[in-house]
């Protein structure tokens, strides 16, 4: 174990070179650039194989699309806009059923224009077939590369792994990047069965008419759902290595509580600190993190929530004109239950908007009344 | 006619007399099995691939409309990263695809020098979604959103210089051909597939569907386009231009537009307008 004082962007730049990509291929967008200037230099170098300086993020998907088409381990970073402009590739890469791993550092679109975190990006991919995994420190994010690799090689579907925007990226801290000879022994080499080959001819990305089209969709959702035992064992193996130990949610303080603030990504570590204080005080506060958001983790929502009286679900992101997409989700997990908790919906952080510890303690003390609401933080 | 025909096999559903299929059987018949074809979205990937049928014998991709270079991109560097030095990685494009919505990506490959074999037939509008204009459609052909009205007289603007466009980023071959023009055709894609870093080749393709001429005369229309000036067989090789293609005589342009439904609209004018640009042109090279 080497810990390290360095910066979230770095690690996880770190963390990627470890993995021997085949191709790394990335355009700059703040907050995600220096995890791509940290690959180029890494490629400059000779550590990195393959760097493609594309001319759009566009193209860096779809690079990515044919690299792993070809049978190369792919990479790239983006956020905000360039995740946007990528959009349309990315329903391609998962139902062509490519591995491949993105990094998004998490920020709001415009407009207006704004550089600053929030989780709308990314949220706004969510129906696109992608593994989505939203990490609450550095540790966990440098951690998720190699674990987002195997889930995303052996599943074969996309996978991102999604860090708040200068909160993760851009914060100087201990961190314990794996080296290359743990990451060698977890994960194995990418070697696909289906692929470009020219010695072995076949065709990908063909179409398919009414009569078929549909069950390759079906097929698409069956395997992201299955795709959660993936993750659950390749976290498990990962714990073995390392005793980091991730789940497909994470509770804290949740065993007695009364009152849950349900939440994903940094916002978590205020949100632990605010249910320290309001415990010290003998409040019964929980927390419930959503780690993966898709495929979403409904069973281990609605256990962890079965029970509970009150729950405020916070979010960085809106479906305008819908149900808050994070608070949708958990009302839908929670559907069966027979003793359904009050759930409220606060909608916060947006454009990197401050969310303080004080500002958490303050919903979940105002949740406790029993009424539901509908709020901006 | 074609040595070895099953690269691209029969079977596939292009329209009766489709030029374009006839470029698909030159083109991976030239290069051999040991190529990676990627494909963009247009008519030769529809009548090609409908699942779970695929009439291409040698691997190959399609993904998007606007992003092929970049797919042709990822591959290479794929499999150069994998230790295979060998295997072409061959673009095949409409002109919508590279001349417009792809562009991007097609200038950023060239500008990389990836190296990529990029392969346009070029049939001059967007076929596949029913005969749009594109900015390769020729001066005052009729398209239905180049239409030739009472007041507007069908496409009002020239056809993109897209060899010059392409050689202009200084990649090491860039060249256009014809169907028409077997052995034009064969020779540019050999040679072009010897060369390494990114290579262009156009090629004129005829589309009976929408340039509405009968189904038999791919062959006569594209060697017309030649005869005429309309279209030529012309190479940059590092940055040196050559014409393969000098007749003595330009045919009049009017023989090669006589025999197509997309200019049977045009004037005594509008002719005399396009065979004082072509001869303009030609006094150029
Ligand atoms: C982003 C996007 N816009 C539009 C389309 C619809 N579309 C499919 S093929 C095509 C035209 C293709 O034209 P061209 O590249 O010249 O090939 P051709 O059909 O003539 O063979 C269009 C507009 C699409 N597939 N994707
Ligand atoms: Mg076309």
């Amino acid at each position: 174990m080497v810990v390290k004082t360095v910066e979230g962007s770095f690690a996880v730049a770190e963390a990627i070179r470890e993995c021997e990509p085949d191709v790394v291929a990335c355009y700059p967008i703040t907050p995600s650039t220096h995890i791509a200037e940290d690959l180029n230099r890494m490629y400059a170098d000779g550590e990195v194989k393959k760097y493609i300086a594309v001319e759009a993020e566009f193209s860096a998907i779809s690079a990515l699309i044919g690299a792993s088409a070809a049978g190369g381990r792919a990479v790239s970073t983006t956020s905000s806009q360039g995740l946007l402009l990528m959009h349309e590739a990315l329903f391609a890469a998962s139902g062509m059923r490519l591995p491949m791993v993105l990094v998004v550092a998490n920020r709001a679109v415009s407009a207006p224009l704004n550089i600053w975190g929030d989780q709308q990006d990314s949220i706004s991919q969510r129906d696109s077939g992608w593994i989505q995994l939203y990490c609450e420190t550095n540790q966990e994010t440098v951690d998720s590369i190699p674990i987002a690799f195997k889930v995303s090689e052996e599943t074969r579907l996309p996978a991102m792994v999604c860090m708040d925007g200068f909160y993760l990226t851009h914060s100087v801290e201990q961190i314990d990047v794996p080296e290359k000879k743990l990451v060698e022994k977890f994960l194995p080499k990418f070697n696909p069965e289906i692929k470009l080959d020219s010695e072995n001819p076949l065709s990908l990305g063909v179409y398919a008419m009414p009569s078929d089209y549909q069950s390759f969709r079906e097929d698409l959702e069956l395997d992201l759902q299955k795709a959660k035992q993936s993750i659950t064992r390749v976290q498990s193996e990962w714990n073995n290595l390392t005793g980091r130990n991730y789940g497909m949610i994470e509770q804290y303080m949740m065993k007695d509580a009364e009152n849950v603030f349900v939440a994903m990504g940094s916002v978590c570590g205020n949100a632990k600190e605010a249910i320290d204080q309001l415990r010290a005080n003998g409040e019964k506060a929980g927390l419930l993190r959503v780690r993966a958001f898709r495929p979403f983790p409904f069973g281990e929502v609605a256990g962890a929530l079965n029970g509970k009286k009150n729950v405020a679900v916070f979010e960085k992101a809106v479906s305008l004109g819908g149900a808050p997409p994070l608070f949708g989700e958990v009302l839908c997990a929670l559907n069966d239950l027979s003793r359904k908790p009050t759930v409220s919906s606060f909608i916060g952080g947006l454009g990197g908007k401050d969310v303080t510890v004080n500002n958490v303690a303050k919903i979940i003390v105002k949740i406790k009344d029993g009424e539901k609401r509908f709020e901006w933080v | 006619m074609v040595k070895n025909p099953d690269n691209f096999t029969p079977g596939h559903t292009a329209c009766a007399g489709c030029g374009c299929a006839i470029a698909m059987r030159q083109i991976v018949n030239a290069l051999g099995k040991d190529i990676i074809i990627a494909n963009a979205t247009g008519c030769m990937e529809i009548v090609s691939s409908c699942y779970p049928r695929s009439a291409w014998s040698v691997p190959y991709i399609h993904v998007l409309f606007e992003n092929v270079p970049a797919v042709a991109s990822g591959i290479v560097n794929a499999l150069r990263a994998k230790g295979n030095d060998h295997t072409t990685v061959v673009c095949i494009g409409g002109d919508g695809s590279t001349y417009d919505i792809g562009f991007g990506s097609l200038s950023g490959m060239l500008e990389r020098n990836e190296d990529v074999l990029y392969v346009c037939y070029d049939n001059e509008a967007y076929m596949n979604t029913g005969i749009q204009r594109s900015s390769s459609t020729p001066l005052h052909a009729s398209t239905t959103t180049s239409q030739a009205g009472s007041v507007v007289h069908g496409k009002t603007q020239w056809k993109k210089p897209i060899v010059e466009i392409v050689a202009a980023h200084r990649i090491p071959y860039a060249a256009s051909t014809s169907i028409s023009f077997f052995a034009d055709v064969e020779k540019k894609l050999k040679k072009a597939q010897a060369i390494r870093g990114s290579r262009f080749i156009a090629i004129h393709a005829s589309c009976d569907t929408g340039w509405r001429h009968e189904t038999d005369l791919a062959y006569d229309v594209c060697k017309l386009a030649v005869e005429t000036g309309m279209w030529k067989l012309c190479e940059y090789e590092n940055g040196e231009f050559k014409m393969n293609y000098k007749p003595a005589k330009l045919k009049p342009v009017e023989e090669y537009l006589k025999l197509q439904g997309r200019f049977k609209h045009l004037t005594k004018e509008e002719i005399e307008e396009i065979q004082k640009h072509v001869e303009e042109e030609w006094k150029k090279l």
